[in-house]
């Protein structure tokens, strides 16, 4: 009697082995995928928290010695305006991040709504939907935006509004594509049958269907926004100093590269990071749903 | 095939004439009056109306717009707003600085990608593919300023064997004009170079997985041949099309590089209208733009098809 409870202790536990069976199932995030995480992670605290832990004002000139070592005034030094360079990196996340989040969730959600309406839509508002987005995208987007600031200036809203309709139009494409091929699965056209109306076979059908796609397209597209914006910024026609943004920051300060100060290659790193962490991510889901980024990158 | 390429060629151009529609639009129609930009804020009514009328800016924008477009298909693109210089002039020097490093940086970068994306391909989810991968995708993420300035670093800064600012005017000796060439070239292809070759890649691995390799792999067929006579003939339209994509990229990216490396071409020559709001030098380079961009599109459509002779075929 003893013996026999003793051997069953002996024993894994059966949800023991459900557990284990469970965990090698899920597919793994590599270890470059977790650097990825912890990247973005990183940032996300920056933007929200930067302002707050920043030592000192984005905008107080501590010094008259440009580009001042960091054994001068502490902490990481100053900018080419005796400015500290710790404090604008703290704030310049919250612009630089926050406004990168802005344009794509603006453009994710028009573009989205653009491409699902044509995927499901009659022959001529598809058509119309479809040649609209063909034009956006027969133009290096680099162009439209400085067309779009040659006529009306550069400032926040238009940049905002600018990049926001170069991300709808990409997003219309590619969730048109998307639900193009979602539309013609079985379970849709049952919905169809049922009697459903467009509207609801979109929100219930399509969308949960397509979410995985979407999320790798939404994350290519955020590295888009934060390399177009700060290249805005760095070509001086996107945020304008003195407003802390890392894109400012590299155009302030690159003369500094020449003094041996590391004041321009501190935001660039910056930016640099978030985007190889956000791709690093975005390219492990990708090819869980077999997909090269790149080709997305370059639209 | 003559009628397809007839109808590509006409969609070409009308792509073009929409865009140069946009690009009037965009630069005429909209807030922001040239005649106050050339004057400044405080000018008088009086002279903001002789400047208008004398730029013609007084009639409609539909009758503004034939002209400029009659003038532009002739070759007359004005006058400098910032330096009373004929635009066609400046534009001619500074097009063949931009073409000859946007010419070097493809002829590097385009047979290297294609040869790395084939041996990327050729074993795929090994080490060197998995480096290759992960050092592509660094190299795709980072703006092309962190590539220029840690450029400008290691070799102008501390080495000191290449110029940070890529000085050419007519005295320049041919050794410096390369010197001047190297780094932005540089900047260009680690972009350019990464994008292709993970595209290149991409664009062969999805012909390996079609049914006619798994065929030629139950034959027993090398694994050379299979990658060299029946995966890439079947990849060269997509690959096309990746070399296309990136040329397009090469015509916005040369407007950053150029700026960075204060560059004489016709990126920098764009950047600077937009700053000092000269409108027809801006309409002028965007137009150039857009067309080597929907030439080089078409240039592409056009490879697809001679390359793929299931394209060709009436349905």
């Amino acid at each position: 009697m003893n013996k026999r409870i003793f051997s069953s202790q002996k024993k894994e536990p059966a949800f023991m082995k459900e557990d284990k069976v469970k965990k090698r199932a899920r597919p793994r995030m590599p270890i470059v995928a977790k650097i990825g995480t912890t990247i973005i992670v990183i940032n996300i605290f920056m933007a929200l928290f930067g302002p707050f832990v920043a030592p000192r004002s984005p905008s107080e000139i501590l010094t008259p010695t440009a580009f001042a070592k960091p054994e001068e005034i502490g902490y990481l030094g100053a900018d080419y305006l005796g400015r500290d360079l710790l404090s604008r990196m703290l704030y310049g996340a919250r612009m630089t991040i926050g406004l990168t989040l802005i344009t794509t969730v603006i453009g994710f959600f028009l573009g989205i709504t653009l491409g699902f309406t044509a995927a499901v839509s009659k022959s001529w508002v598809d058509n119309l939907i479809s040649r609209f987005v063909d034009i956006l995208l027969s133009f290096p987007p680099i162009l439209l935006a400085l067309i779009v600031i040659v006529g009306l200036g550069t400032s926040i809203p238009v940049l905002v509004g600018t990049v926001a309709v170069i991300q709808a139009s990409r997003f219309a494409r590619i969730s048109r594509a998307i639900a193009r091929n979602v539309a013609v699965l079985e379970f849709v056209e049952t919905a169809r049958a049922r009697g459903e109306n467009m509207f609801s076979i979109l929100l219930r059908e399509i969308t949960p269907n397509s979410l995985m796609s979407l999320t790798v397209e939404f994350g290519l597209r955020l590295t888009f926004s934060i390399l177009f914006l700060s290249a805005l910024s760095f070509l001086g026609l996107g945020i304008q100093p003195p407003a802390a943004d890392w894109g400012v920051m590299v155009r302030e300060n690159i003369s500094g590269l020449y003094y041996g100060s590391w004041s321009a290659i501190l935001p660039a790193t910056a930016i640099s990071l978030l985007t190889v962490g956000i791709n690093l991510v975005v390219d492990w889901m990708a090819a869980q749903i077999g997909k090269e980024i790149s080709s997305e990158l370059l639209q | 095939m003559i009628p397809l390429l007839i109808r590509r060629f006409l969609l070409g151009i009308a792509t073009i004439w929409i865009i140069s529609v946009l690009v009037f639009a965009g630069t005429e129609i909209l807030p922001g009056d040239v005649a106050t930009a050339i004057l400044g804020q405080s000018a008088t009514p009086e002279a903001v109306a002789a400047i208008r009328e004398n730029l013609g800016l007084d009639r409609p924008a539909v009758v503004r717009y034939g002209i400029w477009l009659a003038k532009m298909l002739r070759g007359d693109m004005g006058t400098s707003l910032a330096t009373n210089r004929p635009i066609a002039s400046i534009i001619l020097d500074r097009l063949k600085n931009t073409f000859f490093l946007a010419a070097i940086t493809a002829i590097f970068s385009v047979p290297i990608s294609v040869i790395l994306g084939i041996i990327s391909a050729g074993k795929p989810d090994k080490l060197l593919d998995r480096s290759i991968s992960i050092l592509s995708l660094v190299a795709i993420s980072a703006p092309e300023f962190f590539t220029g300035s840690i450029l400008v670093i290691i070799f102008a800064v501390s080495l000191h064997v290449l110029p940070s600012i890529s000085y050419i005017s007519e005295t320049t000796t041919p050794l410096g004009v390369i010197k001047a060439m190297v780094l932005p070239m540089l900047t260009l292809t680690a972009a350019m170079l990464a994008h292709m070759t993970r595209m290149t890649r991409a664009a062969i691995l999805e012909v390996l997985r079609s049914p006619y390799i798994e065929m030629a792999i139950l034959k027993g067929v090398p694994k050379k041949r299979i990658i060299f006579r029946h995966a890439i003939p079947n990849a060269l339209g997509p690959i096309i099309n990746v070399i296309a994509l990136n040329l397009g990229y090469l015509v916005a990216g040369v407007v950053i590089v150029e700026v960075i490396f204060a560059f004489p071409g016709l990126g920098r020559l764009m950047v600077d209208a937009v700053t000092s709001r000269d409108v027809p030098m801006v309409q002028s380079v965007a137009m150039i733009f857009c067309s080597v961009y929907v030439g080089v599109n078409l240039m592409a459509d056009l490879l697809v098809l001679a390359t793929n002779p299931r394209l060709r075929q009436k349905r």
